[in-house]
């Protein structure tokens, strides 16, 4: 693998497709889709970490190696976040209905 | 120096380290080993983001009412320069690679005015802004609200995690002047600028942190 010397216009053109995210990004804020806004804020953050990811700091050139390093990277911050968040999440699980399980397991209601 | 290390020396580059086959195995290595110095660099901001995560979805009206009193326009202005000195760190690296001394050097000065710049606007517009409006915990808070127990955490995040973000900015800034050093010594070509290269990366890896912290900071819930 040799050194790969990437055009001026591309580096130009992922530095527009930013700021264009970026304006997206505030000029979304301000429109109410309710839960939408937070989920439209992460995809665009998300794109634009990618751009960066692949461009700037060519990936899409490294070693199939390096990007395995990194997809393992993205994975464990995942797992991080989302198993924190499935057990924050259900921390109140709610009481077992009748007939379930075994007499001994079913905790009685307070009196 | 002997006949046999005399004849090795001049198999191979100076800048070539002894345990590697070429250069470009060299090469490979540092940008694997920078990577993985990032992997725990996103396990350390993980933490943070999972933790604010957390108390966003349990004190949601308290972190909106925080993120609220955030200035959005300063906040895109810094993220408009922050993807800008990324462009011109890229611009510095591809400088490297063709072996444009001159060109390094500028670009890596560009790159430094614009973090530095970054900096002071957060320093001067946003921190000092927020000290006199009484958004700072434990230094001056006073947020009459019934959710102001909520506002004071989602400031305590908010200093945390830009306080973090702008201490790698400035550590970046201390390696750049590194660089500009050994630029100007003309210590970088096209067979070696991996110190370039992997600068680069950490550059680039602060810019993304930011990419993120400014929604998730400055957007919360909408501006509407």
């Amino acid at each position: 693998m040799s050194v790969h010397v990437e055009p001026v216009w591309l580096y130009v053109l992922v530095f527009l497709c930013l700021m264009v995210l970026t304006a997206t990004t505030v000029g979304v804020a301000f429109v109410d889709l309710g839960s939408f806004n937070t989920l439209v804020a992460l995809t665009i953050a998300v794109i634009k970490m990618l751009l960066v990811v692949t461009f700037f700091m060519h990936v899409r050139h490294s070693t199939a190696l390096t990007k395995v390093f990194i997809a393992a990277g993205f994975l464990w911050l995942l797992l991080l976040i989302a198993f924190t968040l499935t057990d924050v999440g259900t921390r109140q699980i709610p009481q077992q209905p009748e007939g379930w399980g075994s007499a001994t397991t079913v905790v009685p209601p307070p009196k | 120096m002997t006949d046999a290390s005399a004849a090795h020396s001049s198999q191979h580059p100076p800048y070539l380290a002894h345990h590697f086959t070429d250069i470009e195995q060299q090469n490979e290595s540092g940008t694997l080993g920078m990577w993985l110095f990032l992997l725990t660099e996103i396990m350390f901001f993980g933490g943070l983001f999972a933790m604010y995560a957390v108390y966003r979805l349990k004190f949601f009206e308290a972190f909106r009412e925080g993120s609220h009193r955030l200035n959005v326009a300063f906040g895109a202005l810094n993220t408009a320069v922050l993807i800008g000195s990324s462009l011109t760190m890229a611009l510095a690296v591809r400088a490297a690679q063709l072996s444009r001394r001159k060109a390094i050097i500028f670009f890596i000065i560009l790159t430094m005015i614009l973090g530095i710049a970054f900096i002071g606007i957060k320093l001067n517009y946003e921190w000092s802004a927020d000290y006199r409006e009484g958004l700072v915990p434990w230094m001056s808070f006073h947020v009459e609200s019934p959710n102001a127990p909520g506002v004071r955490l989602f400031f305590c995040f908010y200093f945390f995690m830009t306080g973090l973000h702008a201490l790698h900015m400035v550590i970046g800034l201390g390696i750049m002047c590194v660089l500009l050093r050994m630029a100007a010594k003309g210590r970088f070509d096209e067979g070696y600028f991996a110190p370039v290269e992997v600068t680069g990366l950490y550059w680039h890896f602060v810019d993304i942190v930011w990419i993120f912290l400014f929604p998730l900071l400055y957007l919360i819930g909408g501006r509407y």
